[in-house]
């Protein structure tokens, strides 16, 4: 199955974000990425894959190396934060949805069935 | 499969405002929403995000009222806190919010919570939380990111774990 791959996944990550904010002012190779975090080195090269994956990041290739540059229009912070903080919402109006219908349906019991 | 007609949630954030608008309809007259809002025993079985228990220590929705409630997770625990301008059933509730696990107090949001009538018993709530900055609003939106985000993380570490993701 395909893993599926958006921005929200992108900025789940602590370690993500903290890739995205060094590279957003300028491209920065592998090796200058994995220097700045103190996870492993294929723990790094993970979520890039993921960042690149997610549309977050490019890779170009100059000489031998991997540049990593990012793709700051795709991560508008402002609405991505307000896309999972409207979703957080979304998730608790569900639950009161199903508290309403409880309670609907109590009070017609009371008075009687349809 | 099961198809089930879902109201959406909207959210109305835009960049450099210090105020956050969330909307959203109700399959329930207001007098029921507005009561799930002041009831606490209503609001503690749907206001806490899924994967947090909700205590709620004080709640007393009424003009000079206030509220505290904490959510928590094993060791991690969040409080919430406000006084609350006025509850007038079954229209309005205006109250005051700050997040405690805040670095610095004093970081408060007004929050209104509007309940309009819509034909066929239902409801539409409109709520309009405005911050003292830019950055509070932003800030707050991105902590609700951090706490909410718990569970996407989990998934994550699973596939990491079982090298679905590679």
């Amino acid at each position: 199955m395909q893993t599926r791959r958006d921005v929200f996944q992108a900025i789940a990550d602590p370690t993500r974000r903290g890739i995205i904010e060094l590279i957003a002012a300028a491209p920065l190779n592998l090796n200058a990425i994995a220097d700045k975090f103190e996870v492993s080195r294929p723990a790094i090269s993970q979520h890039i894959k993921i960042l690149t994956e997610c549309g977050l990041i490019i890779i170009k290739k100059q000489g031998r190396q991997r540049f990593c540059e990012a793709k700051l229009q795709q991560l508008n912070e402002v609405s991505v934060w307000a896309e999972r903080y409207r979703s957080l919402w979304a998730d608790k109006f569900e639950v009161l949805d199903k508290l309403l219908i409880q309670m609907q349906s109590k009070k017609k019991k009371t008075v009687k069935k349809k | 499969m099961t198809t089930t007609t879902k109201n959406a949630t909207s959210i109305k954030a835009e960049p450099g405002k210090q105020e956050v608008f969330i909307t959203r309809e109700f399959d329930a007259p207001r007098e029921l929403v507005f009561k799930a809002f002041t009831d606490p025993k209503l609001v503690a079985q749907w206001l806490g995000p899924r994967d947090l228990t909700m205590k709620i220590e004080k709640f007393e929705p009424k003009a000079g009222g206030s509220y505290r409630y904490i959510h928590s997770r094993g060791e991690h625990s969040y409080g919430f806190r406000g006084v609350v301008h006025e509850a007038t059933f079954p229209e309005r509730i205006i109250q005051t919010f700050e997040f405690e696990g805040l670095p610095e107090k004093g970081h408060v949001a007004l929050e209104t919570a509007r309940f309009e009538n819509l034909p066929g018993g239902r409801t539409k709530l409109i709520t309009q939380s405005v911050f003292q900055s830019v950055a509070d609003r932003d800030g707050m939106m991105q902590s609700g990111v951090e706490r909410g985000v718990n569970d996407s993380h989990e998934r994550l570490d699973e596939l990491f774990a079982k090298g679905a993701v590679k």
